[in-house]
């Protein structure tokens, strides 16, 4: 039984270290050039009948970003994006505040995880 | 009736694959169904009373108290889970052992069913709580809860034990020698996927700021959002887009583990058989 566990464990171990060490060497490349400025820029979204309002926002580049995201619908939503690291439930009513670090240029795409349907996109131009 | 379906049985398939696995784990331990069991109740429980208190609790922190409970709760997770793998290298050959000789190893057993009874509360727990959110809402927006909604949830909750069940006798079919080998390498990857995962809520949150870039993006290979995305998420932590801070901690936490299970594991396999 051990046998047959050890090798395993290690492999994993070992692919483990390997794969930090890979994480730190990308680290440190990216991280010269990100510098942070501290004002966020403060976005305001609103969720009304399943639908982000405004469904396109924009913000620059380089600054720490918050969203500020309120639920009108009776439903709670969760506010959810892959590209900004972002998963955040808003009960009905309230309003949550999304922070987001500063991004490079691209399109972000967001959802509402409980309506896959609701979508919108930040955009930093 | 569709919506309801869906959320549910995807919230249930996380869950359900966790405590699949738990089960197969826990194999043969006398007792294992009842502090299973046990978990389930308590994380339903805990579901209803995060999702009564989804508001206040979001509130809390600045804002922050929705990240620092799911951070928290899986940081416990992965302690849990951890502390299994590193108790069964030690005991797991022991315990087998006794299990097929007298089956006397039920407290010896149960020590390690807590741990994991407690991951199974906390996975219940967080799926859970989203259903109770979404369910409440659509109640609320319908005036009542209506057949339609409720058909739908059972379907879902039905459909997501079947996943729990196929998880389960998917590895119980593997033969016991290679068992322990795969269920702990299972944990382990659970653990790490659990740990990264409240990195992502630390740094949500704005806790945690130091190396937060995307290292890389397979979105394009497989999304977060997409089924297979969800269960490899639940399985091993798969993300699309993680953070570096979040790739180190994962390999951190395999390593932590493979580490410890060594370190701990019984030295001496020979005097052991012996003995």
């Amino acid at each position: 039984m051990t046998a047959a566990k050890e090798p395993l464990v290690a492999m994993i171990g070992n692919a483990g270290a390997a794969f930090a060490l890979a994480a730190f060497a990308s680290v440190f490349v990216v991280h010269a050039d990100a510098v942070r400025a501290d004002e966020p820029v403060t976005i305001a979204i609103t969720i009304k009948d399943h639908q982000f309002d405004p469904a396109e926002v924009h913000a620059p580049a380089g600054k720490p970003i918050s969203l500020s995201v309120k639920n009108l619908d009776a439903i709670a939503a969760e506010f959810e994006s892959d590209a900004l690291h972002v998963e955040k439930v808003v009960p009905p009513g309230r309003e949550a505040v999304v922070r987001v670090r500063p991004l490079e240029p691209g399109r972000y795409t967001f959802f509402d995880d409980f309506h896959r349907a609701t979508q919108g996109v930040l955009v930093v131009p | 009736m569709l919506p309801s379906l869906i959320i549910v049985f995807r919230e249930v398939f996380e869950a359900g694959l966790i405590i699949g696995i738990v089960m197969a784990v826990t194999s043969g331990v006398a007792g294992r169904g009842l502090w299973v069991a046990g978990g389930v109740a308590v994380g339903v429980l805990g579901a209803c009373l995060i999702a009564l208190f989804a508001g206040a609790l979001s509130q809390l922190f600045h804002g922050n108290g929705q990240e620092l409970f799911n951070a928290s709760i899986l940081g416990f997770a992965v302690l849990m889970l951890g502390w299994h793998n590193v108790w069964m290298a030690r005991h797991g050959r022991e315990l087998a052992a006794e299990m097929r000789a007298a089956g006397e190893a039920v407290v010896e057993g149960s020590k390690s069913l807590g741990a994991l009874a407690v991951v199974v509360a906390i996975a219940v727990l967080r799926e859970g709580s989203e259903v109770v959110l979404f369910l409440y809402g659509v109640a609320a927006a319908e005036g009542g809860a209506s057949v339609n909604m409720l058909t739908g949830g059972l379907i879902g909750l039905g459909l997501g034990a079947l996943v729990c069940f196929l998880t389960y006798v998917g590895l119980v079919t593997i033969p016991t020698r290679y068992l322990f080998a795969v269920t702990s390498t299972l944990i382990a990857l659970l653990a790490a996927g659990m740990a990264a995962q409240a990195i992502a809520f630390l740094q949500q949150a704005d806790i945690l700021t130091a190396l937060d870039q995307t290292v890389w993006d397979t979105s394009w290979i497989l999304r977060d959002g997409s089924f297979l995305g969800r269960a490899l998420h639940t399985l091993i932590g798969y993300v699309d887009q993680p953070t570096a801070m979040q790739l180190i901690v994962y390999a951190a936490t395999l390593a932590i583990i493979a580490l410890l299970m060594r370190v701990f594991a019984v030295p001496h396999p020979q005097r052991q058989r012996a003995a």
